[in-house]
């Protein structure tokens, strides 16, 4: 049967995983957000081939598995000779590196939809306000397009750092020792797969569930006109009486 | 082997892995496509739950979805892999059965895309059905049919019509998830290629192959989704 000890005791052995999950998706999440940006521009991009190349990358990217992805980054590439006898070999051979790169440009893939849609929301109002306004195109972009285009894609960057969290958990395939590594371990070590796994479950919900009621908070903060006051009148309407 | 080109790598013949292959991306197809299902039996329950469910139902499906989403899919596989064997041996220990038994992989596998997917459907069935308008239903009551006449002629064709991109966003994420299947042992498109790369140290292509056949499965079933979606929003007003 189940016991509550080991539950504890399972709990403690995979708490020092923690700190590498979340590194992996910290490090992952800010470098795929990074990355989406720019991929998002060249998918809108009026010169062809850069359009086409971004829309291969995601397509490719989407529509396959990530563990394929680790797999064929971590395994893969190790066979090909200008990286395997090339000055990447550093990188190319450490589980963890690899780990990131899949992660990074599998989440780019999905999050440059997202910007994507963000941008495409910018009311064309504005973009002329800042025009007639004699805004240049940098500091419009800087002060006008990525702020709105931010604030509207910001759910979907939300869902994308619990899903972070959760893919994070393949890096165990490629024998990254995060959480999910350790109770791999765990359970081949004492064929008590239940306990091991509801310790697990209970960490990794717990990350999720913090990030999820981070984001909110945050969407709460960027968008102060849909921000009650104490008589339920939004902040604009009494701002303007 | 590595003066082998790629058509006789994966040619059709007895030492081709062009079959092998091809199977595997039947398998991954099949483990997908039951737990889809499965998933969408759930989500019908789940979502019925959460919109007409009392106090206690309401909350049951509600933890599940809120669990279901926030743990990694990894976790469930190896629960229905690994636990249920435990499970199994255990019951079978009482019947006087000594040693273990475990869930074939491909069982366990479906199951666990189920469940996990299953939460998924929750959500896009019970968005659905919320976004079929009450006049509708009104208008059913108001000529006289019964309550599952009016899930079945009004509510759930109209649900669909609004549940399909849904659904079609969810059958891709199970595609994909079924790749985490081949930790069961189940000879899908991954593990497949797993065999194929450790036989001929040529992972890079096997993974490569796998990853193409992939998008051809992703690719296919976007076409038929959208294939459907146009369909069933026959005759509605474009926004």
């Amino acid at each position: 049967m189940i016991e509550l000890s080991f539950i504890w005791e399972a709990f403690l052995t995979l708490l020092p995983g923690v700190p590498l999950t979340l590194q992996l998706a910290a490090v992952s999440f800010v470098l795929g957000a990074a990355l989406a940006v720019p991929v998002a521009m060249m998918r809108m991009a009026r010169n062809r081939i850069l359009a086409a190349t971004a829309k291969l990358y995601i397509t490719v990217f989407r529509g396959t598995p990530l563990l394929l992805q680790i797999f064929l980054i971590y395994y893969g590439l190790a066979q090909v000779d200008f990286i395997r006898h090339g000055p990447l070999w550093v990188l190319f051979r450490d589980p963890y590196f690899c780990a990131i790169l899949a992660l990074t440009l599998n989440m780019a893939a999905y999050a440059s939809e997202a910007v994507r849609g963000g941008l495409l929301s910018v009311p064309h109002g504005q973009i002329e306000a800042a025009r007639a306004g004699g805004m240049s195109r940098p500091l419009m972009l800087r002060r006008i397009i990525l702020p709105l285009a931010m604030r509207q894609s910001l759910p979907a960057f939300g869902n994308e750092l619990i899903i972070m969290i959760k893919s994070t958990s393949l890096a165990s395939m490629i024998t990254v020792m995060e959480i999910t590594g350790l109770a791999s371990r765990l359970m081949s070590e004492t064929y008590r797969v239940v306990e091991v796994l509801l310790a697990a479950g209970a960490i990794y919900l717990t990350m999720s569930f913090l990030s999820a009621r981070g984001v909110r908070a945050l969407e709460h903060w960027l968008n102060p006109q849909l921000r009650n006051v104490a008589g339920g009148m939004p902040e604009l309407e009494r701002g303007a009486a | 082997m590595a003066d082998q080109t790629l058509l006789q790598l994966f040619s059709f013949g007895p030492d081709g892995w062009g079959a092998p292959m091809l199977r595997a991306a039947g398998m991954t197809v099949a483990v997908a496509a039951c737990g889809y299902l499965l998933g969408g039996v759930i989500g019908i329950f789940g979502a019925w739950a959460k919109l007409a469910g009392g106090r206690v139902l309401r909350g049951a499906a509600e933890t599940y979805t809120t669990v279901l989403r926030g743990i990694p899919d990894l976790l469930v596989i190896f629960l229905f892999y690994f636990g249920a064997g435990v499970a199994l041996s255990k019951i079978a220990g009482l019947f006087g059965h000594v040693g273990f038994i475990s869930l074939p992989g491909f069982v366990a596998g479906f199951l666990a895309i189920g469940i996990v997917s299953g939460a998924y459907h929750t959500e896009v069935i019970r968005a659905a059905v919320m976004a079929v308008s009450k006049g509708e239903i009104e208008a059913a009551t108001a000529i006289g049919m019964g309550r599952f006449l009016i899930f079945r002629r009004i509510l759930a064709p109209l649900a669909l019509r609004s549940a399909l991109p849904g659904l079609g966003n969810v059958w891709q994420l199970v595609l994909k998830e079924a790749a985490l299947v081949s930790v069961t042992g189940v000879v899908e498109l991954v593990r497949q290629a797993q065999m194929g790369a450790r036989s001929t140290r040529d992972p890079f292509t096997f993974f490569l192959v796998a990853a193409l056949l992939y998008l051809c499965i992703t690719t296919v079933s976007g076409l038929l989704f959208q294939a459907a979606e146009a369909r069933v929003g026959r005759g509605a007003r474009r926004t």
